[in-house]
């Protein structure tokens, strides 16, 4: 065990999958001599070499195809998209070819390979480094979809990710690189002496559809991932209610069993999200708990998202679910 | 303010094509390029400006006397120019059998090679075996060359039981992993880009395999055309990038894919040695594949290729070309048919005869027709059997997630 940041889990991550697997391969935008823009590839082409670790042209839809291509030759790429706000010139060769390969050829082909882009706000980003567009990604058959939401499980669940045989769009929480957020721009812990900073070195794997009980409680479930875990975590605490809550980490597929005995134990819902409401995730979560525990319910569920409007800038604090609304939220299902 | 006003005709320019309906087509007879008029560089050590001619000009092989001559002349011997031909033969009939398969409701839909069956068969000759390829529509003649049974191709165009993609896609869409022949898509040109990290991979893993790719000129105006250049030509995998300029994307012309007239000096600007081959000479397209090929293997990366053609026949089965252009316009145009131009220059060095051509389309017929029949006691379009809908849920992922578990289990089968 070692204290980690994300950064530094992520890249022991990937320095552990060059060093186990000669055929994962990383590239990206400023991912190479200069480490990445959040520095999560720092010193990993000095060490593995440059065919191993490289830039790439500034093209996404040209790295999602060659990602294809060599998934589909018998490596495993790992290519980020330096922000999820620029994945979309390469969503066509995403949801298109490297999801549906395998079908599409009778299972002749197919192309393991991750796709890693920091997502999320809460880094005055605006409208174009803040977005969360994993429901761009649960809608298309044939991808899984994993959010990391602290060190550990971003090491883990990388890991996993590399080592799966089908394509896994991996979303990294930026604004939990270096500690978590509770949802106070004020006040900005690092992952210093947080228990999911300590972080196995060597191989280490979380395996992909299980998500985690943060924390236990009887009175409401609380579902959430990527930096909305630890505002959750921190809404739960003010509401003085003894609430569970859930990190999906993996939305597709979802662990239906964490989340569909949480509920029916405690009856009650609250899905938080960054993502606009409207076709977030939430709403499939929201659906699917329904269908399954609607006799169990007491309350409705509650999604609280982030607004059906572009990303703010200076408002951001009052786009993002803060401890507030959620711990609203929270209360409200407790009055029935 | 330019002289021009605001809203006026001439604003900007909308291309139409040179000859539409009722017009009488004129290309201007025969090339004015000529077997001879380009040299050969050494692959190995050729650098993309001094294929600036190669670009500009047009590669042959073939004259118009039908003799074979001039550097890029390959000097196949007569027996393997035969088994292009034979290949070419049977591309063209089973297309016409397949055509009127769809015509009588025997398949859903159908596109045929028609005028273009040069290109993926003599350059598939070309390659080594175990050369990837990953085509666009009008190249699964390259399966023939590496040995596909046709009755699992008719079984795929049919979905049956047999169907090797179990009825997933759309007739056409052939995949063949022991033919390196990559899974087609429909969405055009994404394969353009994807080749290069194929031929990245195999340059990775030290494998003397090149990758070869083909979209039309109609095509080239995606980003996907764009990428696979530009990554060709920074990482220099060994990868072969053909632009099949068939000067039609279904009603679309090709002079609305570029401004221009030229795709092969695309390439240059990319710093990839770039050449221009007439489309329907199957000396000229084997010789420039080899050429390409001789510089993947020498780890010279890539070479890009406009294949100057016409497509002869419709788009596909849902196309009527008579509403967009002259019916006939195929027939003026001066590559004329690469089929008949490989026969006549074999009939014309004593290698081949109209007796022995007859003969042997009367053999491919027959073997197409028991193919079909063969792939027919599979399932047919009309009565089936189809694969079992089970098939819908399964290699979606490697292996079925609950949700989708589930999803089978709702519908029952």
């Amino acid at each position: 065990m070692a204290e980690m940041n994300m950064i530094e889990s992520l890249n022991s991550a990937l320095d552990n999958m060059l060093e186990v697997h000669d055929n994962v391969v990383i590239f990206g935008e400023d991912v190479g001599y200069f480490g990445g823009v959040f520095r999560v590839t720092d010193g990993l082409q000095a060490k593995h070499g440059d065919h191993r670790v490289f830039d790439a042209p500034l093209a996404e839809g040209g790295i999602a195809a060659i990602a294809f291509g060599m998934g589909l030759n018998g490596l495993r790429p790992v290519a980020e998209i330096q922000f999820a706000d620029y994945i979309f010139p390469a969503y066509d060769q995403i949801v298109n070819e490297i999801a549906k390969l395998r079908h599409r050829s009778g299972g002749e082909f197919s192309t393991p390979l991750t796709i890693r882009t920091p997502a999320g706000g809460g880094i005055k980003g605006g409208h174009h480094h803040s977005q969360s567009p994993e429901s761009q990604f649960t809608h298309t058959p044939g991808l899984k979809v994993v959010y990391c939401s602290n060190p550990n499980n971003a090491k883990g669940l990388l890991t996993s990710s590399i080592e799966c045989n089908d394509p896994v769009i991996f979303f990294e929480p930026k604004r939990c690189y270096r500690g978590p957020f509770y949802g106070d721009p004020h006040n900005v812990p690092t992952w210093k002496g947080h228990a999911k900073a300590e972080v196995p070195e060597g191989h280490y794997s979380i395996p992909l559809e299980q998500a985690e009980v943060v924390m236990e409680g009887d009175a409401c479930t609380v579902i959430a991932w990527g930096a909305m875990v630890h505002v959750s975590e921190q809404a739960i605490k003010n509401s003085g209610i003894n609430a569970e809550l859930i990190d999906l980490q993996t939305l597709v597929p979802w662990d239906r069993d964490t989340v569909v005995n949480s509920v029916k134990k405690t009856g009650r819902c609250v899905i938080v999200h960054e993502a606009p409401k409207t076709s977030g995730f939430g709403a499939e979560m929201s659906a699917s708990i329904q269908e399954r525990c609607f006799w169990h319910l007491e309350t409705p569920i509650i999604r609280v998202t982030g607004w059906d409007t572009p990303f703010p800038h200076t408002t951001e604090w009052d786009y993002l679910p803060s401890p507030e609304r959620i711990a609203d939220a929270i209360k409200k299902t407790q009055e029935a | 303010m330019s002289g021009k006003k605001k809203g006026s005709l001439d604003a900007y320019t909308v291309p139409t094509a040179p000859f539409r309906p009722g017009d009488d087509a004129d290309f201007g007879g025969t090339w004015k390029e000529q077997p001879g008029d380009l040299s050969r560089p050494d692959p190995v050590s050729c650098t993309a400006p001094e294929t600036h001619d190669h670009a500009h000009g047009l590669i042959r092989v073939l004259g118009d006397d039908d003799s074979a001559s001039g550097e890029w002349d390959p000097g196949l011997d007569a027996e393997e120019l035969i088994r292009g031909l034979e290949m070419m033969m049977r591309l063209r009939i089973f297309d016409d059998r397949m055509i009127k398969m769809q015509r009588t409701g025997k398949l859903s839909f159908y596109m045929r090679s028609f005028g273009e069956e040069a290109i993926a068969i003599a350059q598939t000759m070309a390659l080594d075996d175990t050369d990837w390829i990953f085509p666009s529509y009008r190249q699964p003649g390259a399966q023939f060359v590496r040995g596909r049974d046709m009755v699992s191709m008719i079984c795929h165009c049919i979905g049956n039981t047999e169907d090797n993609i179990r009825g997933r896609q759309m007739p056409v869409h052939y995949s063949w992993k022991e033919g390196y022949f990559i899974s087609i898509s429909s969405p055009v040109g994404t394969q353009f880009s994807q080749a290069v990290g194929v031929a990245m991979a195999s340059a990775y893993k030290g494998d003397d395999q090149a990758t070869i790719t083909w979209l039309g000129d109609g095509t080239s105006a995606q980003g996907d055309f764009h990428y696979g250049l530009n990554f060709a030509s920074v990482f220099k995998p060994p990868v072969i990038l053909n632009v099949v300029n068939n000067q039609w994307a279904i009603s679309t012309h090709r002079n609305l894919a570029t401004g221009g007239s030229n795709f092969a000096a695309r390439g240059l600007s990319y710093d990839i040695p770039s050449l221009r081959v007439d489309g329907n000479d199957f000396l000229a397209l084997y010789s420039v594949t080899k050429w390409a090929r001789e510089r993947a293997r020498a780890g010279k990366g890539a070479t890009y290729i406009e294949v100057y053609t016409y497509r002869a026949g419709a788009h596909s089965s849902s196309d009527d070309p008579s509403r967009y252009r002259p019916g006939d316009e195929f027939k003026c145009w001066p590559g004329g048919d690469p089929v008949e131009r490989l026969k006549n220059h074999l009939i014309s060095i004593g290698a081949w005869s109209e007796e022995k051509d007859a003969e042997l389309t009367e053999k491919i017929d027959a073997e197409v027709m028991a193919a079909y029949k063969e792939a027919c006691t599979f399932g047919d379009l009309a009565n089936g059997p189809f694969p079992p809908a089970s098939t819908i849920f399964t290699e979606v992922y490697e292996e079925v997630p609950w949700h989708v578990q589930e999803q089978r289990e709702e519908l029952g089968k």
